[in-house]
């Protein structure tokens, strides 16, 4: 397997803060295999959310490249990067931030009316997805009717609306319990390995370690380090005690 | 290597579907959606209730009859007093500021919004129309509903002033009287009311949606409010 489905070439982003310029990515290259589940971890202010919005092409760099599936996301006009955003990458938040106006399952066809898919098609697959999430029987409850976990739930159905390659997870855990949490990662997981979807996650919850085939490990805006899955599994044993 | 689909345009929605998107969102935020409305409501009814009060003014001064109360003492050769253009000047600075506002407000506390839809494929060119839509839509009920209440309250103070004289020499009409100012006539101011509410509620919402619309999803869903 030598398919790079994402690419980043010397990444570097700087925010500014008044008359500081504030250094949150200080060049970062990594290539991350089609199929892999990646984590990024690094305690907060790391740059492991920047990185994250680089990729899922919600911010953009100050230098560098970001390549996915070989297009140089920097050459993509405003229309593409949109439908790269519809069709190529499902997003999901920590916070989940679902449309609270719209139930679950408008939540879930939003994507693809966006995508120009016929209501009786759209509605039938946020039936089907929100099936498999669970959520078949609270389609068409509010987000602010459903639990945290529920939210989340429906967040992974809308990421997985139009039929995404790629699934960027930032802090999926983070507002969760730990047995939520924890199923909320075996979802993913599956959707991973029944899929085939490459999943790109950051987050510093060590749950997330375990079903990870790489973990980046980002520190002050540069990869530490990467670790494959069999040299972290012996540390798992020592947090995983649940 | 795969073989790798270059990443296509995304296509423009049917106008039908950011109406049916825009009127969900007025529906389901009810409440919020009132409340913007009713500023400009406001707004609007003060300033067709003081610019209706001067035309009434106008027009029964016009036949001959006096105001009870008022004695007119300021009244230029034009038959304005300075009173009166300085009222209908201020009630449009806070029709116009009081709009703004609100419109402002409710757009703002929905950036994370904007931003959420980006990330799901939304063109900002759709944000900024689904904006435009809820606006023009608050905007032209709110006018109206303003400028009828300022209208029913222009009447009830001037059948105070003068009595049933009123309706007989009630300026509905624009007349062009032969020494005297021009009448816009109520129907005219009603109308005035009406689109200038709309045309403020939709700058006061669509220019920050366009604002927050241009900006990269993760920097519009980063802003608190």
């Amino acid at each position: 397997m030598n398919d790079i489905v994402v690419k980043t070439e010397d990444v570097v982003k700087e925010y500014r803060m008044g008359s500081n310029i504030l250094r949150a990515l200080d060049g970062i290259n990594i290539e991350i295999e089609r199929g892999e589940y990646i984590s990024l971890m690094g305690p907060s202010g790391s740059g492991k959310s920047t990185l994250f919005n680089m990729i899922g092409a919600l911010d953009r760099p100050t230098e560098g490249q970001v390549y996915i599936d070989g297009q140089n996301m920097s050459q993509l006009s405003q229309r593409q990067i949109a439908a790269f955003r519809c069709h190529r990458v499902g997003y999901i938040f920590q916070s989940y931030n679902l449309l609270h106006v719209r139930s679950a399952h408008g939540n879930v066809t939003l994507p693809m009316i966006f995508a120009g898919i016929s209501e009786k098609d759209r509605n039938e697959r946020a039936e089907k997805l929100l099936d498999m999430v669970g959520l078949g029987d609270r389609m068409y409850h509010l987000p602010d009717e459903l639990s945290g976990g529920q939210r989340q739930r429906v967040a992974i159905a809308r990421a997985l609306a139009n039929d995404p390659s790629i699934i960027l997870a930032d802090e999926p855990t983070a507002n969760l319990d730990t047995i939520t949490g924890r199923e909320i990662i075996d979802l993913i997981k599956r959707l991973n390995n029944e899929q085939g979807v490459t999943v790109i996650s950051a987050t510093h919850d060590l749950k997330m370690l375990d079903v990870s085939d790489r973990i980046v490990d980002i520190r002050d805006g540069l990869v530490e380090r990467i670790r494959n899955r069999d040299e972290i599994e012996i540390e798992v044993g020592d947090v995983g005690g649940e | 290597m795969q073989q790798r689909t270059p990443i296509e345009e995304q296509i423009d929605l049917p106008f039908v579907e950011s109406l049916r998107i825009s009127f969900q969102s007025l529906k389901i935020r009810f409440g919020r959606s009132i409340i913007t409305t009713a500023g400009i409501t406001l707004g609007i009814a003060f300033l067709v209730s003081v610019w209706t009060n001067n035309e009434i003014g106008i027009a029964l001064q016009e036949s001959g009859r006096q105001s009870t109360i008022n004695t007119f003492e300021e009244t230029t050769e034009q038959g304005i007093s300075t009173k009166d253009i300085w009222l209908i000047v201020m009630s449009l600075i806070v029709c116009v500021v009081g709009i703004a506002n609100s419109m402002l407000m409710a757009v703002t506390e929905r950036f994370r919004e904007i931003g959420t839809m980006k990330c799901l494929g939304a063109l900002d060119g759709f944000v900024v129309r689904l904006f435009l839509l809820e606006s023009g839509f608050q905007g032209f009920s709110g006018a109206l509903i303003g400028a009828l209440l300022g209208t029913l309250g222009a009447v009830l103070l001037g059948l105070k002033d003068y009595g049933l004289d009123l309706f007989f020499y009630f300026p509905l009409l624009p007349a062009q009287p032969e020494n005297g100012p021009m009448q816009l006539g109520v129907i005219v101011v009603i109308l005035i009311g009406c689109i200038l509410g709309m045309i403020l509620a939709v700058i006061g919402s669509s220019f920050p949606a366009w604002r927050a619309a241009k900006l990269p999803p993760a920097e519009a869903m980063r802003t608190e409010v």
